[in-house]
């Protein structure tokens, strides 16, 4: 919990904007505006010209959501193990040790139990900046457990995906976590416990055809990519090139496989909502 | 079958020619001895040669052009086949085959990936790669099995799920993790044999059950070798490595607790004597078949909970 008492008090949306410090401006990674950090942060992380929701982790995806000193993490020591003794470029080992160093995070997914707008809910989310949000045998027993407190608790379970894929230096091993937490919905599902399924920019490969792609309600944020296959291995395959918008939320939309694009400043009342009407009799 | 020797197998065939060329001068010279020789010399050396395949030979030999693809089991192996076609929501995916056979007497929903032998029918099945329909077919039988209570098979060998414009706007992701949880909570016992490649998320897929089996001159994994290479060295060169780092053969598998049995293939692979890799693969079917079939569904799908969420490796 010790990321959750940082002496940084205007991290939450709710908080009360503070002078502004020098130096701290950040441009839009879409229309280059320059905005100040804490108004950025205010605004969840929204470019207040374009609408742009840049990339943020579970720590910020935490505090847009729970309410306040609620959120409880789980498994917070579990760390990847190298069985297969992968190596490309450089050992996974040490690509794993580096990444935690660099983002202080020691997987790709952050689990635990927290309240939203009172609800007691189970959670999962997961980081893009360790190695690509992908989805190794960390990432899988994690988010397993987390539907496990879900089922044993009788609380509805959210995902937050950001990844591209399957973790390749865990070989087949990253394949079966595809299994595994598909295996651990269809229980939650066999027990009418709610499981809503938040995809954001990028949710791509094995994650989205497991664990995204399965919730009762599936939420999506503006403009996130979704897909099974990236959007260059496609462009290759058929030669051509790709439609504009195309694996973007609203092309999902519009096809049929997603519920609700809902853009981050609503989501947490939207979410509350939808929770109200599935988790009546649970609590 | 000339284009079809693979760099490591030409000792092999060149050995082979030798002793094919001697015995058109048999009747004239008394080279008999000569012959046996070289015959037992060609036998050590495909032992020499095929038990000492390196990871990236296993997968060129998985791929072998001449390789038993799933209709050819099933008519080497069942009777009665009844293909069953169609998703009922769009299509009939000819990249994957399924339908009500027997093996022996046992009723079984057989289901496979289907690849072709040449151009015409590759292009006719896709290269063995689906699209949505193509899962969404497969889990209609398994469920038309689950409701007659007959046990499932499936048979992988997919170069991947097909990475096309259609099949992202008809939800390939969504169908192959519908896939995934239905297969995990099916009423009948399911038992997957990796035929060939078993390349990620397109093979499992179809690839969730009771028992899996691989046999022994085939590949599974989370990516194709190739496709490792290019993400992580950013070039294709680096194949052979990939597929080393990948651990990615039945050896592997069995090692890492993912598969829970090899299927032996004959001397040199399945191809070079297809009716008797289909009498091994029978044989092993039918004896995870009876056990299964004696256990309660309920039992059935916790252990196949049970057995999925063992796997992967972590420390706490």
């Amino acid at each position: 919990m010790s990321w959750f008492k940082r002496s940084k008090e205007n991290i939450s949306p709710d908080s009360i904007k503070r002078e502004l410090p020098d130096g701290q401006w950040v441009k839009c990674v879409s229309c280059s505006e320059i905005i100040h950090k804490s108004q950025f942060e205010i605004n969840n992380w929204v470019c207040t010209k374009c609408d742009h929701h840049s990339r943020i982790g579970s720590r910020e995806y935490i505090s847009i959501l729970f309410d306040k000193n609620t959120f409880r993490e789980m498994d917070k020591k579990m760390k990847s193990g190298d069985p297969l003794k992968f190596s490309d470029t450089k050992n996974y080992k040490d690509r794993v040790e580096t990444t935690i160093k660099k983002s202080g995070l020691n997987d790709a997914v952050k689990t635990g139990t927290g309240r939203i707008d009172g609800k007691r809910v189970a959670f999962a989310c997961m980081d893009f900046k360790f190695i690509g949000g992908s989805m190794g045998a960390v990432v899988g027993e994690k988010i397993a457990r987390a539907i496990d407190k879900a089922y044993t608790s009788k609380i509805p379970m959210i995902i937050i995906s950001q990844s591209g894929g399957a973790r390749m230096m865990e070989g087949a091993f990253s394949l079966m976590q595809m299994a595994k937490t598909s295996a651990r919905l269809a229980r939650l599902a066999d027990n009418n416990i709610p499981y809503i399924s938040i995809l954001t920019d990028p949710t791509t490969g094995g994650t989205t055809a497991s664990y995204a792609m399965l919730g009762d309600v599936i939420i999506a944020e503006p403009n996130a990519l979704i897909g099974f296959a990236g959007p260059r291995v496609i462009k290759e395959t058929i030669g051509k090139d790709l439609p504009e918008g195309f694996q973007r939320s609203e092309f999902l939309l519009e096809h049929g496989f997603i519920d609700l694009i809902i853009p981050r400043k609503e989501l947490k009342e939207k979410l509350g909502s939808v929770l109200e009407y599935v988790s009546n009799d649970l609590n | 079958m000339v284009n079809n020797i693979l760099e490591f197998e030409k000792p092999v065939a060149e050995l082979e020619k030798k002793i094919e060329e001697m015995r058109k001068f048999g009747d004239s010279y008394d080279i008999a001895d000569e012959i046996n020789k070289l015959e037992e010399k060609v036998i050590k050396l495909k032992h020499n040669i095929y038990d000492n395949l390196t990871r990236w030979q296993r997968v060129q030999l998985a791929r072998h052009p001449a390789r038993p693809y799933t209709l050819d089991y099933i008519q080497m192996i069942c009777t009665d086949f009844v293909e069953l076609h169609g998703d009922r929501l769009y299509k009939d995916d000819k990249a994957i085959v399924g339908g009500f056979a027997k093996i022996d007497n046992q009723k079984v929903m057989i289901i496979g990936h289907q690849k072709g032998r040449d151009t015409k029918s590759n292009l006719y099945r896709n290269f063995g790669m689906p699209n949505p329909e193509g899962y969404r077919k497969a889990l209609r039988l398994m469920k038309l099995a689950e409701k007659f209570n007959i046990p499932v098979v499936t048979l992988l060998d997919t170069p991947g799920a097909f990475p096309g414009l259609e099949a992202e706007e008809n939800g390939q992701a969504e169908a192959i993790a519908r896939n995934l949880l239905e297969m995990s909570r099916l009423k009948v016992p399911i038992i997957v044999t990796i035929i060939g490649e078993g390349a990620s998320g397109g093979a499992l897929g179809i690839g969730v059950g009771d028992r899996i089996l691989m046999l022994q001159n085939t590949w599974y994994s989370v990516i194709s070798p190739e496709s490792c290479s290019s993400i992580l060295w950013r070039s294709w060169d680096y194949k052979e490595q990939a597929a080393e780092s990948l651990k990615l053969t039945a050896n592997d598998l069995l090692e890492q607790k993912i598969i829970d049995r090899i299927v032996p293939e004959p001397l040199g692979g399945a191809h070079k004597d297809p009716l008797y890799m289909a009498e091994t693969l029978k044989k092993i079917l039918k004896e995870e078949l009876n056990k299964l079939i004696k256990i309660r569904p309920e039992r059935l799908v916790k252990t196949r909970l049970e057995k999925f969420g063992s796997m992967g490796v972590y420390e706490e």
